[in-house]
């Protein structure tokens, strides 16, 4: 199938919670409402004309100037048959990004729909800030329940990929000194 | 006489003759760690093992030892300086990580790559294919407890490294690949002693086959164990030859051929349960050996069309001042070790907006857990040295 039927296939059945279809350029998208994200993602995995069976990646993108939070979901559909000598296909592939208000991203947790989600989600949220709710793996933080962190520290403060993230000078009352500082020499 | 009557008593040595019944003798769990420094983690992976005497109940994975801001430095340098960061993601197989960057960036500037730097760009990716099979081949060997194999990759990744330092000064890290092509054409005799070396190691496939593969204890150890079917495999979006293992014919490099791989002939090896069932680490083992064996053949069919082309353009002109577009890609190709993707967003600068790299073992290593249930703590070693996971991928 082409970007432009998986994407009527979606208009057709979600109306106004595809808000942005973007078919043209190196990676065809649609933008969808973070709200309707999991039907959205039901809807992309079990209907038999779109099957997509495998989420590639799910990158997290900042935007501070639409003071928007952005989550990338890459998918694509391979069919074939386990244990066969036939070569397996890639039916289509296909995007959908889903943009959250900066201060306040939430997004549902599709890791019950593709399990690889899972670490996925958690990086969004270590990296990103982007809050990912029902996610098989959470904590109970001071600002709700989130998924755990997976690649800084448990009690790590802030979300490095921000574009305002200052590094920070100390952790937990600990001070630290890095290069961007040293004017001389330190031994 | 009286027959001799055969009583049957209870064993002494299992239950201390009657004395402790069975069932009743209370045991406790036990949370083991094996740490970020471990011989057979390959890297920096702390797992978490909560076990029943030697029984493993759950696995968790802990990783970001690695972890070395690689995106965050994505979005403060051009492309072409970027291409030494993607080095040292898998940095056991440099070429093909670079390859991926710079088809990931042309592909969203739109560039064309020559006919010969295409060929240099697969007898490069297929060789460093070679020599991370070797390390696997080799360390999974050392994890199981096999010194021997050991030496005998490493022998054979040395000549590798030798031709690659001849053809861009480095051994481990090469930054050869880039945007618009190749930075260098070969020096002069690099096809020959290719084709030398092709004809040395093919034998030594075989012979390697014989050392480990069909080894009694090797296969004791590794057959049954740890299997991932292939609906697991595809859900947890394993990739490589971890999925290949599982019986899922699925290759990028014939699923989505580019960099001219598709005028090349080349079989994909699937797991075929030969020693227990399809998808267990002595298939995950064993697709790595047949996957060798197709490399081989690529190169004496890429070497051979290198031959019929023309010395001399192989980088396109706007390697260094390249403007990316306002949009965005997101393209995967076939590493070693999976699918390594790289998700580029520009601005209409030289500098990435967000460059994000999907690393092949990230996903594949989440399945420990899913995999490492209700098996022994030895075999834990020998799922996590299957899956042949480089951190340097998973933390990025």
């Amino acid at each position: 199938m082409t970007p432009e039927e998986i994407a009527d296939i979606l208009k057709d059945k979600f109306g106004d919670r595809v808000t942005e279809v973007n078919l043209r350029g190196a990676h065809p998208h649609v933008v969808v409402a973070a709200d309707a994200w999991h039907d959205v993602a039901e809807t992309l995995k079990t209907d038999e004309r779109l099957s997509f069976n495998v989420l590639r990646c799910l990158t997290s993108v900042d935007m501070p100037d639409d003071n928007e939070v952005l989550a990338a979901y890459d998918l694509y559909a391979c069919d074939g048959t386990p244990d066969s000598a036939e070569l397996w296909t890639k039916r289509h592939e296909f995007c959908v990004k889903v943009k959250m208000p900066r201060d306040n991203p939430h997004v549902p947790s599709v890791a019950d729909l593709w399990p690889t989600a899972d670490w996925h989600e958690r990086e969004a949220y270590d990296m990103m800030g982007i809050i990912v709710d029902g996610h098989p793996d959470y904590v109970d933080g001071p600002d709700g329940r989130h998924p755990r962190r997976i690649l800084c520290p448990d009690d790590w403060e802030g979300y490095p990929l921000r574009k305002d993230y200052v590094f920070p000078m100390s952790y937990h009352g600990i001070p630290g000194v890095t290069e961007y500082e040293q004017t001389r020499p330190m031994h | 006489m009286a027959d001799i009557v055969l009583e049957s008593r209870p064993d002494i040595n299992v239950d201390g003759g009657g004395a402790i019944p069975r069932d009743s003798f209370p045991t406790e769990e036990m949370l083991i760690n094996m740490g970020p420094q471990h011989p057979a983690t390959h890297g920096v992976l702390r797992v978490m093992l909560r076990t029943d005497g030697e029984m493993v109940l759950e696995a968790v994975p802990h990783i970001g030892y690695l972890h070395r801001c690689a995106e965050k430095i994505g979005e403060s340098v051009a492309p072409f300086q970027y291409i030494p960061y993607t080095d040292r993601l898998d940095y056991v197989s440099a070429m093909n990580n670079n390859l991926a960057f710079a088809l990931a960036v042309e592909k969203l500037a739109g560039l064309e790559v020559s006919k010969r730097a295409q060929y240099i760009r697969v007898v490069m990716a297929e060789l460093n294919r070679i020599a991370s099979h070797l390390i696997s081949f080799g360390c999974y060997g050392l994890d199981i407890g096999a010194f021997t194999p050991f030496l005998y990759a490493f022998r054979e990744r040395e000549m590798i490294l030798d031709m690659f330092e001849s053809a861009c000064g480095a051994r481990l890290t090469y930054s050869y690949i880039t945007i618009g092509g190749v930075t260098e054409d070969l020096p002069e005799r690099f096809i020959d002693v290719c084709e030398e070396f092709l004809d040395y190691f093919e034998p030594k496939i075989d012979e390697y086959n014989n050392l480990l593969s069909f080894n009694h204890i090797f296969v004791k150890r590794t057959a049954n164990v740890g299997v991932i079917s292939a609906g697991d495999a595809l859900a947890w979006n394993l990739t490589g030859p971890i999925l290949r293992a599982s019986g899922v014919k699925w290759d990028l490099r014939k699923a989505q051929p580019d960099c001219s791989y598709e005028e090349f002939e080349f079989d994909i090896p699937i797991g075929e349960g030969a020693k227990g069932s399809v998808g267990d680490c002595w298939d995950r083992y064993f697709v790595r050996m047949l996957e060798m064996e197709q490399s081989v053949r690529i190169l004496r069919q890429a070497l051979a069309k290198l031959r019929g082309t023309e010395p001399g353009d192989v980088l396109h002109k706007k390697n260094r001042n390249l403007k990316l577009p306002e949009d965005d890609v997101y393209y995967e190709i076939e590493n070693p070790r999976g699918q390594l993707g790289f998700y580029i967003q520009g601005n209409g600068t030289q500098v990435p907006y967000r460059v994000k790299a999907r690393g092949p073992s990230f996903s594949n290593v989440s399945i420990v857990n899913h995999v490492c249930r209700n098996c022994l703590i030895a075999d834990v070693g020998a799922v996590v040295g299957s899956i042949d996971m480089v951190m340097g991928e998973v933390d990025r």
